[in-house]
């Protein structure tokens, strides 16, 4: 609570909170910015798309003519996040939450680097991770060659990986019922594969980790130990960024949540205000503890 | 319902102000492309991965299969074996050609490490987008990672070939010491082609589709199962095709190893400048290769 109220006193707008934007750009000196998106526009190009446009005389046409229009090129645009913007802090955990197709993920691929902005601007204090669902390792491997080779991509020495591998297989829980971890990946249930990714990304201290449905697949001691890490990482002066669908993870993780619907940031403030307006919009007045299905790419 | 907002919030921060912010806190754009210099300490950082990896790929390439790592040596004698067939026996190009079978052999397997390279390097970015959107490293490290491994798979090849140069009765000399600057250069220049292909087959994936006929045009003209020097000798050839047959980097390296290896491969046997070509080809495959990685670092995996 001791965090709500500084977020508070700094916005100096105890009343107004949650009705404003929650990022103020007196932001005091002590808070130090992670990442900040100014205006960012997202589009995305789908090809073959339009009447007979997947055959492959347009495929041609489409090749040959560079210079042609887009809309004429059979190209459609998806505009996926409209000017949203943000300012996120050391130590925040943030609840991206939305109906399906609101550009969640997008927003976080976009934070991530991984995608283009087509305006504005995504600054980030070193480099985010992203792990969602599809972050597939090697499946021809085994669980071990994957933590460890998973670790050195990550830039971790091989002293380190060999130091923090225990952790990580005790963390992901996959010996728990034998032997799995010398087992090829492709031999795992997806709850196993989603736990051991989760903790291999989650065995180095990221300043900004970016999570896009990887708990919603675990079981629920799983779940309990993830949040636990997540919040340890906050701690370590990191900032979390949590998309769910599960409104208890992102209540019993993120004191701060931004809203995003049709792409547009709809609201940003503490957890429990943002989170009654969303039940009030989706017209859900208890907790969900059930998943929904994986979130699709907003298109 | 009133409090909630249908557009972006009013009070958003003026433009200048959030990028004023972001550079006062030493804030950086997410997925610029770092600098060179900055790229390969990144690159060198990640040593141990691009080996590890490797041999990871290689060991679980045949873990499928019942007879599992004997097919590391099985393999390459196999393919040797068919062209041995073909061209050997049936076609007749082993006429005139001293030592035709270590000749073969060791043609196939030095093309065969140049064309997996290149194969591999294709779907290098397209076919491992799950670990290239889900970790960040640089990466080159995953075209060069693939090109170890072909290169751990051609030293396989290597001691099958040592048996078969010796069963031929080819004898151990000095001159076996070469392969190790030949293999050096011809690895350069196979990571800077995966690189070149890796940029490409991330952006056009239907390349790997035609790859396939590229390589086997360039095998047919590289002299792999035939002698080059044997179809230079007679002068009807215009002098533009030969200069281009002798320079081919696939011919120049497939005969520094013959020259190495076999005895009855003589220095004369060799393109003109055969040295300076090899070198001068890795190093314009490896520099330029990885330049042309790098200039679009930032946009692998997006999309």
């Amino acid at each position: 609570m001791a965090e709500h109220n500084e977020h508070t006193q700094l916005n100096g707008d105890p009343e107004g909170y949650g009705r404003t934007a929650y990022t103020t750009p007196a932001a005091p000196a002590d808070r130090i910015p992670t990442v900040v998106a100014d205006s960012v526009d997202i589009v995305y190009r789908v090809n073959g798309t339009g009447a007979g446009r997947g055959s492959a005389t347009a495929a041609l046409n489409r090749i040959l003519r560079r210079e042609q229009t887009e809309k004429a090129a059979g190209v459609r645009r998806v505009h996926a996040v409209k000017k949203v913007s943000f300012i996120a802090y050391k130590g925040e955990a943030i609840g991206l939450i939305g109906t399906n197709g609101s550009g969640k993920s997008t927003l976080l691929k976009a934070v991530a680097g991984l995608l283009p902005v087509e305006s504005g601007h995504i600054y980030t204090n070193g480099q985010p991770s992203l792990l969602g669902v599809n972050a597939a390792l090697m499946n021809d491997l085994t669980g071990e060659r994957n933590v460890y080779l998973g670790g050195l991509a990550m830039g971790m020495s091989r002293e380190q990986v060999k130091e923090r591998y225990q952790d990580i297989v005790d963390f992901s829980g996959i010996n728990e019922k034998g032997d799995f971890i010398t087992l090829p990946m492709r031999t795992y249930s997806s709850g196993m594969a989603a736990r051991l990714r989760f903790s291999i990304a989650a065995a180095k201290d990221h300043d900004v980790l970016l999570i896009d449905e990887a708990l919603a697949t675990g079981d629920r001691r799983f779940q309990v130990r993830s949040e636990d890490r997540i919040r340890e990482l906050r701690e370590k002066a990191g900032t979390v960024f949590l998309v769910s669908h599960n409104n208890k993870s992102i209540r019993d993780t993120c004191e701060r949540t931004l809203w995003l619907e049709r792409g547009e940031l709809r609201m940003d403030g503490p957890t429990e205000e943002v989170m009654k307006e969303y039940e009030a919009f989706t017209g859900d007045k208890s907790d969900k503890t059930g998943k929904k299905p994986a979130q699709k790419k907003a298109a | 319902m009133s409090q909630v907002l249908d557009t972006p919030p009013p009070t958003q921060a003026p433009a200048d102000d959030l990028k004023a912010l972001a550079a006062r806190h030493g804030l950086t754009v997410s997925g610029a492309r770092p600098s060179l210099p900055e790229y390969i300490r990144q690159l060198w950082a990640r040593r141990h991965f691009i080996t590890a990896f490797a041999t990871a790929k290689l060991t679980a390439q045949y873990s499928q299969a019942k007879l599992g790592q004997v097919w590391q040596v099985m393999t390459p004698l196999l393919n040797a074996a068919v062209y041995y067939f073909i061209f050997g026996v049936l076609l007749g190009t082993k006429r005139g050609v001293p030592d035709y079978v270590p000749f073969l052999v060791t043609g196939v397997f030095v093309w065969t490490f140049t064309q997996s390279s290149i194969q591999v390097g294709t779907r290098a970015i397209s076919g491992n987008l799950g670990l290239v959107r889900a970790l960040h490293f640089p990466r080159a490290a995953l075209p060069i990672s693939f090109c170890l491994q072909q290169l751990q798979q051609l030293l396989f090849s290597m001691a099958a070939l040592v048996v078969i140069l010796l069963c031929f009765g080819v004898p151990v000399s000095a001159s076996w010491l070469l392969v190790i600057p030949a293999l050096v250069l011809q690895f350069t220049f196979n990571a800077g082609m995966a690189m070149i292909m890796a940029r490409m087959g991330a952006k056009t994936p239907d390349i790997a589709q035609l790859m396939p006929f590229i390589l086997r045009t360039w095998m047919y003209v590289s002299g792999v199962m035939w002698s080059i020097d044997k179809l230079t000798a007679k002068d009807h050839l215009p002098h533009l095709v030969t200069v281009a047959l002798e320079t081919n980097p696939a011919a120049v390296y497939i005969d520094l190893m013959r020259f190495a290896l076999i005895d009855s491969f003589h220095a004369k046997q060799l393109p003109p400048h055969v040295w300076a070509a090899a070198t001068g080809w890795a190093l314009l495959a490896g520099i330029g290769g990885f330049i042309y990685f790098w200039k679009a670092e930032e946009t692998y995996g997006r999309g």
